[in-house]
């Protein structure tokens, strides 16, 4: 008697998986190299940056100010809460700084944006795909890379860092102030704990960070936004899919900048 | 002229086109119909290189067009205007950069003055006032939509039309207004048409030939009269239903 069909048999399942992702992975260096070939098409891309810039940055402020704000307050707070009369007030300082910018204000802000832009960008490119719209551009003999993927990924890159930047200052500002409603921190001290075990190379980091995170979160979900089919739902799913896939990579990307840039 | 070899095409395991032969003539109508969901609109794009086939062969101008590489396929499309179902504007811009997007001379498309120029010129083909080009897609009527794709399409002065479905969606007159143009247009400009279309009183204004694909084949080609006079069976269906069951005369 033959063995009844192993519906356990995992090698259908993980083959398809496998092969999905290189077909993913495939697509994704395709749509790369079309970027790196119609670099050269400026005329066309650089006054849609400078929209998309304006998107992203004076778009995105409020919210970037508001989580990197409430980042600085608790972490402030939770401080205020473990802290024994054992430690030194100023590490106070140095522990909201070092947290600010090495983690919470790249990381928060790219989580953020991920949610804000990310979705917004697969839902157009997406939108664009299932209307034709995309076709329509090959049609006419231009790059769509040149016209709608390289102006997102280039302002993107640009101005995400600047963001991060302002989230480090409002949240390492968000915390001083906080932290002198349950602690009694002075001035003095928290500067000298900032600036005691500050770092140039730990800004750099941070704009390393967020640098890294700003490519991951356009370049994903262009590349869903480009691939949607089946018309809303299609739309529906790149969304969903560039905001948990760009939510995933930031935080790997993470985990590995730390590895390689804080721990060699 | 455009010519189609034994094309076939499949998505996973639906056979949309299965050896498929069609030759366009220069400066020819050719009205494509079909039921829906027979393959019309993927043969168009078959045509501008959308779409490659499994097998076959896709030659325009006597260039293959799955053989053209990156250049020579965007030199190919800059020779042929197609003209999208539901007009494929970008809804982030107004008319005048959508049209203005067709204009497929890079030296042209950055020259101001000849865009506001030409913009004009191509919505005065389609009877559409200047002001029209400050608007946005979303402003627009249904047959306005259209009628702005083909002002897109013939921007860059093709030599090629092709129509997806040009007058679906709209009511009759606005539908006589769009065959109107594609005949006027063909005659004006010169142009070799291919027209994708459900509406078989449209195709008969319009077209010089007529072909019907069904089953993922064309199973009739020939002028409005020789098709009229078809004995094939799917010509005689489609026809009655839109004409009623009458004896058309040879």
């Amino acid at each position: 008697m033959t063995a009844p069909s192993s519906t356990l048999d995992l090698r259908r399942p993980v083959g398809k998986f496998v092969l999905n992702g290189l077909a993913h992975v495939g697509r994704l260096s395709l749509m790369v190299g079309e970027m790196a070939r119609t670099i050269g098409e400026w005329r066309i891309w650089l006054p849609r940056t400078f929209t998309e810039m304006w998107n992203i940055g004076v778009g995105s402020f409020p919210i970037v100010v508001l989580v990197s704000g409430f980042a600085g307050a608790v972490t402030a707070l939770q401080t205020g809460y473990q802290f024994s009369g054992n430690i030194p007030y100023y590490v106070v300082g140095t522990l909201i700084v070092e947290s600010i910018v090495l983690e919470l204000g790249p990381v928060l802000t790219a989580l953020v944006l991920a949610g804000r832009i990310g979705a917004r960008y697969a839902a157009e490119l997406g939108t664009m795909r299932v209307t034709e719209q995309i076709d329509a551009l090959e049609t006419l003999g231009r790059s769509p890379a040149s016209h709608l993927v390289i102006p997102r990924v280039l302002a993107g890159a640009i101005m995400i860092p600047v963001l991060v930047v302002f989230a480090n200052v409002v949240g390492v500002y968000a915390g001083w102030v906080s932290v002198q409603a349950v602690l009694p921190v002075t001035d003095a001290d928290f500067t000298y704990g900032a600036r005691v075990f500050w770092r140039p190379f730990d800004a750099y980091y941070s704009i390393i960070k967020a640098f890294a995170f700003a490519n991951c979160i356009t370049i994903i979900s262009c590349y869903m936004g480009f691939n949607t089919q089946q018309g809303a739902e299609g739309v529906g799913k790149s969304t969903t899919g560039a905001v948990v896939s760009s939510c995933v990579m930031i935080l790997l990307l993470d985990t590995l900048l730390a590895k390689l840039l804080l721990n060699q | 002229m455009i010519e189609l070899r034994d094309v076939y095409k499949r998505f996973g395991t639906q056979v949309i086109l299965d050896g498929v032969n069609l030759t366009v003539n220069e400066g020819e109508t050719l009205a494509l119909l079909g039921p829906s969901g027979t393959g019309k609109s993927v043969l168009l794009k078959h045509i501008v290189g959308l779409i490659r086939p499994d097998r076959g062969q896709v030659i325009v101008d006597g260039k293959e067009v799955r053989k053209l590489n990156r250049h020579d396929l965007r030199d190919l499309r800059e020779t042929i205007g197609y003209v999208f179902q539901n007009g494929a504007l970008f809804d982030s811009q107004s008319v005048y950069e959508n049209i203005r997007l067709g204009i497929t001379d890079e030296a042209k498309y950055l020259d101001d003055d000849y865009c506001h120029e030409r913009v004009a010129r191509c919505l005065k083909m389609v009877n559409l006032s200047p002001e029209t080009a400050a608007k946005y897609p979303a402003q627009l009527s249904g047959g306005m939509r259209k009628r702005v794709g083909i002002s897109r399409a013939i921007a860059g002065t093709p030599k090629y039309l092709l129509y997806d479905e040009p007058t679906s969606g709209l009511d009759p007159v606005n539908s006589d207004i769009i065959d109107d143009l594609v005949k006027s247009l063909a005659d004006g400009l010169g142009v070799t048409s291919i027209m994708v279309t459900h509406d078989v009183k449209g195709a008969f204004r319009t077209a010089d030939r007529i072909a019907l694909l069904t089953g993922g084949k064309i199973v009739q080609i020939g002028t409005p009269k020789e098709f009229m006079a078809s004995t094939v069976p799917e010509v005689r269906e489609f026809l009655e239903r839109d004409f009623g069951n009458v004896t058309f005369a040879a």
